[in-house]
Order: structure tokens, then sequence, then C-alpha cells
């Protein structure tokens, strides 16, 4: 379950890797042209965007389930 | 976030171009090293010079940033002289293959217990894309306006011919894959190599119509597979992913503390 999630603005570049590949369409590239989480409510918490991010910009805390 | 402690923040945000591949990669390795939970100081990254060996700039780590080909002539000298630290070379595809061809082989022909990692955008980034020994034939580079006539090294074949005990290749689009990989090859005694095929947008995507940097990655998926999949029988065009070699053999340093162990016994006996 996905805890926390925060795009640092100052370091994307706004590649858009991260919304290309999002498997549920969380992210879009806002009129600045950088990431913003548009729809964070459907996120899986894959980490995908962070993990491929090339400028480090998505960081995200995901809480261990506890059933 | 605990990959933070690893990283220079104060250089943020980075000197790549936006969707460089380079970046994933500096993503992926320290991710790699927080798993293992190794402390800043039993780490050296050497590098030479291009985008890639800028990479040294940005972990806080014990770093060099050293000449165009030779990082891993100064890593034989740091990891002679205190062994029992962790060396990393990440270099790029000219650096390690074109001008640092030779120290490349017998590196690994050595088998010298060094990380080598081989960031191939198949260009040269820095210098304003140049072709350079893993374009590959029929590419488009700054100095090939009517497409390359070289072919490229196999960097697998090349490394496993030469002597390297841990042989691996990914790409900037598998990056759980890659974190594995790389802590593998961390932890391995030897030489070992990661080819890492990393995109280029600015030269290498841009002259060859490649699209932008997602669509690169979207290449890297479709144009690789696990090593040893069925695909690759039917389509030999198909670039395998994984882990070639992994075995044991004599390392370096431990040869020559041996031999430095038989000189001071043999001038003991003289003295
Ligand atoms: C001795 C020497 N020769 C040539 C150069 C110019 N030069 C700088 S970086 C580079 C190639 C960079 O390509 P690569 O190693 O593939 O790294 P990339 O920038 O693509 O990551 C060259 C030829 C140099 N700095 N030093
Ligand atoms: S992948 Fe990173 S740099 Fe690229 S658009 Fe997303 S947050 Fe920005
Ligand atoms: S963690 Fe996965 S689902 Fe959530 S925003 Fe990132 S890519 Fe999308
Ligand atoms: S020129 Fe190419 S290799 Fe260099 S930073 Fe830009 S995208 Fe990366
Ligand atoms: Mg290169």
């Amino acid at each position: 379950m996905l805890k926390s999630f925060c795009i640092k603005r100052e370091w994307c570049k706004g590649c858009g890797i991260c919304v290309a590949f999002c498997p549920t369409e969380v992210l879009a590239l806002d009129a600045q042209g950088k990431a913003t989480a548009v729809r964070l409510e459907a996120c899986i918490a894959c980490e995908q965007c962070a993990l491929r991010c090339p400028d480090l910009a998505i960081t995200m805390q995901i809480a261990e389930r506890e059933d | 976030m605990a990959i933070d402690k690893y990283l220079r923040e104060r250089f943020f945000p980075h000197m790549w171009c936006a969707g460089c591949g380079h970046g994933t990669v500096l993503n992926a390795l320290v991710r790699a090293i927080e798993t293992m939970g190794m402390s800043r100081n039993e780490i050296v990254m050497v590098s030479g010079i291009g985008c890639s060996s800028r990479i040294t700039g940005y972990v806080d780590v014990h770093t060099l940033h050293t000449l165009h080909g030779r990082a891993l002539a100064f890593a034989t000298g740091v990891k002679l002289s205190k062994p029992e630290l962790n060396v990393i070379v990440p270099m790029g595809d000219g650096d390690a293959l074109a001008i640092g061809g030779n120290h490349f082989i017998h590196a690994a022909r050595r088998n010298i217990a060094i990380t080598a990692l081989v960031m191939n955008n198949r260009i040269y980034g820095m210098t304003g894309g140049q072709y350079s020994p893993l374009s590959g034939c029929e590419v488009l580079a700054a100095t090939a306006p009517y497409t390359t006539i070289d072919p490229s090294f196999d960097v697998v074949a090349l490394s496993v011919a030469a002597g390297a005990t841990f042989v691996a290749r990914c790409t900037t689009y598998h990056v759980k894959e890659m974190i594995d990989i790389l802590r593998q090859a961390i932890l391995h005694e030897g030489f070992s190599v990661v080819e890492i095929l990393s995109p280029c947008p600015t030269y290498f995507g841009r002259s060859n119509k490649l699209g932008d940097a997602a669509e690169m990655l979207r290449g890297f998926k479709e144009d690789t597979v696990p090593v040893g999949s069925a695909a690759k029988q039917k389509n030999p065009e198909l670039i395998e992913r994984g882990i070639f070699v992994q075995k044991e053999k004599p390392e370096y340093c431990a040869a020559y503390e041996k031999i430095m162990q038989k000189a001071r016994s043999a001038a003991g006996e003289t003295i």
C-alpha cells in the first residue's frame, strides 16, 4: 500500500518515461512539462516510475501489508 | 528515502539530458548499494571521461574522476593497494571499448575483483554523437552521415573471451533486473562486467529517428529477451539479457598477496 508519493519538481526534466509506462495512468506532464500525479488513488505502488526515473525525482514509501 | 545518503544532492538536478539512460543507471546503482547495506566508506567509484563518467560526481562514496579510457588502470591501482574495498568502474561505450579497449581486456584477463559497468548508448554522447565501437552497422552518427560500416563488439562475448568471471547484460527499461545483476556483480570475487543498454535520446536517438526516451525504452523491451529463451532461436536479431557467466578463478589481488608472501619469506631467508 502506498504511504507517500512525491515528485521533486526541481529535479524532474519532463522526459515522460514515468508517464509512458505507468500501468494505471496515474501520471501526466503538467503545463510546465513536469510530471505530476493526477490520479494517485489509482496507484498500485509498483514503483516502476521511481525506479526508471533518470532524474531520481520520484520518491515513494510503501507500507507493508499487515494481513 | 534511504538512497539519499548515497547521493550528493547538492549537485542535483544533474547534468544529463532529459531521458538520458545514465540517470537510470545511477538510480539503480544506488539502490543496489542501499539494499546491500554497504557503508559509503567501503566503496570506491572510479570513472574516466564522458557523459557516463560524470556519474561519480553524484554518488557520495569515495570517487575518482580520471582520464578518458583509463579508469580501469586507476582502479587497478586502488584495488591492489586496498583489496578490502569494493571498486566499481562505470564507463561509457567509447571510454571502455574504444580508447580504453586495451585496459578493458587486460583487466578481464587478470580477473581483478573490480565491477566494470559499460553504459552502452552506442555513441559518444559527450562530444556530440560520433559513432563508437558499439554503434554497429548501418546507423547514423555525426561522423557517419551515410551510415556506419563498422560492426560492433559483442561486449559479452569479448568479456568472456578476455577472461572476465562474471558477465551480464541488462537495460534501463528492466530496472529491477538491473538492480539484482548489479548486486551480484559487486559481490562477485573477480572481474565482473555488466553491459547496460542506456539510451542517448539527444544524439543516438535523434540521429536515428528512434523517438523520445520512452520510445527508446520500448525498443529495449521489444528487442531483448532473457538469456536462453526460445524466442532467440527463432529470431537471432534479439539481444539476450541476464547473467552469461558466473564462475570462480584465482583473483589477481589474492595471487599478488601470495607472491608477496613468497618474496617476503625469500628476503627473510637471505637476511
Ligand atoms: C584522451 C582523450 N581523447 C578524447 C577525448 C574526448 N572525449 C571525451 S568523452 C569522449 C567519448 C565519450 O563517449 P562514451 O565513452 O561512449 O561516453 P558517453 O558520453 O556516450 O556516455 C571523447 C572521445 C578526451 N576527453 N580525452
Ligand atoms: S521520469 Fe522522472 S524526470 Fe522523467 S518526467 Fe517522470 S519524474 Fe520527470
Ligand atoms: S508506482 Fe506504479 S502505479 Fe504508482 S504511479 Fe508509479 S508507475 Fe504508476
Ligand atoms: S548527450 Fe546523450 S549521453 Fe550525454 S547526457 Fe545527453 S542523452 Fe545522455
Ligand atoms: Mg557512449
